[in-house]
């Protein structure tokens, strides 16, 4: 099953609905990277609110999408781990190291701003500039 | 089953090792109980409370208990099955033990009923000698079988008891609580063991969700000791945790701890650590991007 990819502002949201086959993981982390590019996006979201059990493909492919989108220049967060999920992937080891983490899309959000504004005030350039604009930086 | 003898030719349903001639026996002692049921339980009622067993219970409450422990008692002897009497028992257990009824009370009393059938029996067959002993043979089994049955009914429903309230004070002693929105606090004192930690791990996330938390101080002040073990549970918290989004400050090392900690190589690199509660809070706080200002300073000036 394909996951729907939503764009909203300089964000992209993947809600993933059900359990997903390690092709359709591989199939999502492909999207996702190519349209970073595409359109232009400053962060990713992926919400797994909807999955009660996660593996070490899933886990390894939300890691790979994180580290890939910032290579693109995008911060990606994983939002909505549910509880027995979370206490799962901690003791099979799966920590999802060095990729941000939130309950549920609205932290996801609240997060990637607090990312870009801390960009715009580190000097890296302003973030909003509307739809359709091109970025010099 | 040992059937093989001449004299024992086939077993009779029920009881193990069971003759035609006991099974003969047993009907004989099950009319007679019935026959003496009214004299018989009243004979037991009357040692229960001389006994000063069951002190607990009014003597109407004892006599009705008495009259179906009786009933009960003579089915299983006459059926062979168990089932009933278990059932029986650990609903009396169930009915009895918040009451203050100990486990001396119960095993005396099916004691005592065990010595009134047997000093009746004694009372019946006295003149014919062999026929006593035959019976006796063919009771005495039974009977101590339901005795056991009985006891061990009214224990297992008080472990079940005990640990259903382990279980509850499990729960209270591992409280997650709010002291700001978005923050919460988890006192922990006492022992962990792995039960309790992954308990405890479980009601954090579950309270991070509920409540929204971003930031999670967790206080061991109260905790003695802590081996890898302990600490490897901390680092799964604070990971678990951290997927849900949530930031967790440890609070309350004592120096033995941090002593151990770093002796037995726990990495803890990827815990943010506070001395005290107090200095967790206020991290807590600037995270979450309060400031807690005394009443003057925030009061117009002038």
């Amino acid at each position: 099953m394909e996951v729907p990819i939503l764009k909203q502002g300089q964000y992209l949201i993947a809600s993933i609905q059900s359990a997903l086959t390690d092709a359709d993981l591989s199939q999502l982390r492909e999207a996702l990277i190519e349209r970073v590019g595409r359109f232009r996006a400053r962060g990713v979201i992926v919400d797994v609110t909807a999955l009660d059990v996660m593996d070490s493909f899933a886990v390894r492919t939300l890691r790979d999408i994180a580290h890939m989108a910032r290579l693109r220049g995008a911060e990606t967060v994983i939002v909505g781990i549910q509880p027995e999920v979370a206490f799962a992937m901690v003791q099979l080891g799966l920590t999802l190291k060095g990729v941000a983490t939130a309950l549920d899309l609205e932290e996801g959000l609240a997060f990637l701003d607090d990312v870009a504004r801390e960009r715009v005030e580190r000097g890296q350039g302003p973030i909003d500039r509307g739809p359709g604009h091109r970025d010099r930086a | 089953m040992a059937t093989t003898s001449k004299d024992r030719p086939s077993p009779a349903a029920g009881l193990p090792v069971q003759t035609q001639d006991t099974a003969a026996l047993l009907r004989e002692l099950v009319a007679h109980l019935r026959q003496n049921r009214t004299q018989l339980r009243e004979e037991w009622a009357r040692r229960i409370t001389r006994a000063q067993l069951l002190t607990a219970m009014t003597e109407a409450e004892i006599f009705a208990e008495a009259t179906s422990v009786y009933d009960n008692y003579v089915e299983a002897l006459e059926t062979g099955t168990f089932e009933a009497l278990q059932a029986y028992s650990r609903n009396l257990s169930e009915r009895i033990i918040p009451r203050g009824v100990e486990t001396h009370e119960v095993v005396g009393i099916v004691l005592l009923l065990r010595d009134v059938l047997a000093r009746s029996l004694f009372a019946k067959y006295h003149e014919d000698f062999d026929k006593l002993n035959r019976i006796l043979d063919a009771y005495e089994p039974a009977a101590n079988r339901i005795a056991n049955t009985v006891a061990v009914g009214f224990v297992q429903e008080r472990e079940r008891i005990i640990r259903q309230q382990q279980e509850a004070i499990r729960e209270l002693s591992t409280p997650v609580l709010q002291v700001r929105e978005r923050l919460l606090i988890l006192p922990i004192i006492g022992v962990i063991d792995p039960q309790r930690a992954r308990q405890l791990t479980e009601q954090l996330l579950r309270a991070i969700r509920t409540n929204r938390a971003k930031v999670v101080v967790i206080d061991i002040t109260g905790v003695a000791a802590m081996d890898s073990n302990v600490a490897n549970h901390l680092v799964q918290t604070v990971e678990a945790s951290r997927l849900l989004g949530a930031t967790v400050i440890v609070t309350g090392l004592s120096p033995e701890i941090a002593q151990t900690l770093v002796t037995i190589g726990v990495d803890l690199s990827e815990m943010a650590t506070v001395g005290d509660l107090q200095g967790g809070i206020e991290e807590a706080e600037r995270l979450l991007g309060y400031k807690v200002l005394p009443l003057e300073e925030l009061a117009p000036k002038g």
